[in-house]
């Protein structure tokens, strides 16, 4: 078996630690750097309860090694709540009802982001199609759909953009159009 | 669960994979998307003693058309045949097919050239590859050869005549011509499983509207995906109408060898190869005939 060093920077902070070549990238994440948002719900890669976003695409790390992670940008749901403020995201679960247990919560906030980094006015269909690796087994999808699209108008509308939309933003204007 | 231990090397080219897989010989497992792998070594169902990571190798994630020819780098991911407009415009089958697989957080990572390398028969693209009549390109320490797909799959699960120092570096589909349109479509028991069944159908069509070259290829109804030869050979020459349809679907079903499990009885899985096969060669002609 081998060792690996590796650097990692996640929501912003350089972490750095040696790993078996073997360790899931989720256990490290929880076990190793203790960041215990992120769950596990499964042993098949089927319930997206560990979702993160690496260099940007939204992940599921159970099904990632951490040495793959070496040199790359992770962001956790540790990373969406700014300076005290919740992320709309966070704002819509919470607004709309989206969690009852919260299992599969910090999962979806991560996939309900990627989806709105890529497409920031999706439709519900889009949304559906956007939390479909992520399974909830309490609210029926009902509110977390009304949560993302909470987000997403709270997003455009706000002044205070969040990165992710500044980022959209910055793309359409480059486009031109 | 927790993989057994194995080592961890990455490939820094397609050369230095090549050679990271002569040293370790039998021992050594390519890691592409991991979307397969991962999960199989997390049930201890493989257990290579060394992984070599080809995700950091440049240059092996690339749609493009030239020539006549759809070249797909081998580590282009699910998500990009997803959002492309080239593949959309010109190549819906391959969007039929890459969107009804897993997720779209798994497709982030899984690889095209992974799907088919697994050669697992409940894979989508296999089957939609058999009907286009595609081909792959293996690189090894000989150099390059080309494998016409319908020669890639062997009569056992989840092997291919690739050989053990060979890695898949490409893939390559016949670009459409005036009359020619394909679809793949498939019956799953929810959103992001394998399929119950799945079938691809793609055709050409003269101007008189006469089959000049068909494909079918059938997904998870048997140890290894299926290419129809039978219902391929007898649409030639043919008009695609109702009867030609229902006929060549009946001859899809019959070269389908599904087996009873979770997913359904045998039986069941036959009646639906049948049904999915009028549906994907209707759509096929519609495609063709200039409709979506
Ligand atoms: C929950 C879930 C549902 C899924 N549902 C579907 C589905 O409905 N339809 C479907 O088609 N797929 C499905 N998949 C599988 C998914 O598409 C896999 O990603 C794919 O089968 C393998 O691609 P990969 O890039 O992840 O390859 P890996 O997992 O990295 O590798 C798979 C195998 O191929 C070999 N390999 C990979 N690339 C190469 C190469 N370039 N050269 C030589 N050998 C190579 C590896 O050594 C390994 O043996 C699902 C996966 C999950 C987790
Ligand atoms: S823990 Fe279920 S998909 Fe990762
Ligand atoms: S809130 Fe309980 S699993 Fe989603």
């Amino acid at each position: 078996m081998s060792t690996h060093h590796i650097h990692v920077t996640i929501n912003g902070t350089a972490y750095e630690g040696d790993v078996d070549s073997r360790m899931l990238l989720v256990h490290w994440i929880r076990d190793g750097l203790q960041l215990t948002g992120t769950h596990i719900g499964c042993d098949t890669t089927s319930c997206g309860a560990c979702t993160i976003l690496v260099d940007g695409k939204a992940t599921k790390s159970c099904t990632m090694f951490a040495v793959q992670a070496n040199g790359r940008q992770i962001m956790t749901v540790e990373g969406m709540e700014q300076g005290g403020k919740l992320h709309p995201l966070q704002e819509g679960f919470h607004e709309k009802h989206a969690l009852q247990c919260g299992y599969c919560t910090p999962g979806m906030l991560m996939a309900g982001l990627a989806l709105l980094q890529r497409n920031p006015n999706p439709s519900e269909h889009e949304i559906r199609v956007g939390i479909s690796g992520n399974l909830c087994r309490c609210t029926g999808y009902v509110n977390i759909v009304k949560a993302i699209q909470y987000a997403a108008e709270k997003m455009q509308d706000s002044e205070e953009l969040s990165v992710p939309a500044q980022v959209a933003l910055a793309r359409e204007a480059s486009n031109g159009d | 669960m927790i993989p057994g231990s194995f080592d961890y090397v990455v490939a820094s080219s397609i050369s230095d994979a090549v050679s990271l897989l002569q040293q370790h010989g039998d021992e050594a497992k390519i890691l592409a998307g991991g979307q397969s792998l991962i999960p199989l070594l997390r049930f201890r169902l493989a257990s290579p003693s060394v992984l070599i990571d080809i995700n950091r190798i440049d240059g092996m994630e690339y749609i493009q058309e030239t020539d006549n020819v759809l070249h797909i780098g081998a580590m282009t991911r699910e998500a990009e045949l997803d959002n492309s407009d080239l593949i959309r415009e010109r190549y819906p089958i391959l969007l039929d097919t890459s969107s009804l697989i897993a997720d779209p957080v798994v497709r982030n990572w899984a690889t095209v050239g992974g799907n088919l390398a697994h050669a697992d028969p409940g894979n989508n693209h296999p089957a939609t590859m058999l009907a286009l009549g595609a081909s792959v390109v293996a690189v090894g320490p000989d150099g390059e050869r080309v494998i016409p797909i319908d020669e890639f799959f062997t009569d056992n699960s989840f092997e291919t005549t690739l050989h053990p120092n060979e890695i898949l570096t490409e893939i390559r589909v016949p670009a459409p011509t005036d009359r020619s349109g394909g679809a793949y479509i498939q019956l799953e028991r929810k959103v992001g499983d394998y399929a119950i069944a799945g079938v691809a159908a793609y055709v050409r069509l003269n101007d008189a509207g006469q089959v000049t070259y068909a494909g079918i290829g059938l997904t998870n109804v048997g140890p290894t995906p299926i290419k129809a030869r039978n219902a391929e050979q007898f649409l030639l020459g043919k008009a695609l109408d109702d009867a030609s349809i229902h006929q060549v679907a009946d001859m899809a079903a019959a070269a389908s060898q599904p087996t009873s499990d979770t997913r359904g009885p045998a039986e069941y899985k036959r009646a639906m190869v049948r049904t999915l096969a009028v549906r994907a060669l209707q759509k096929a002609l519609g495609r063709a005939t200039g409709g979506e």
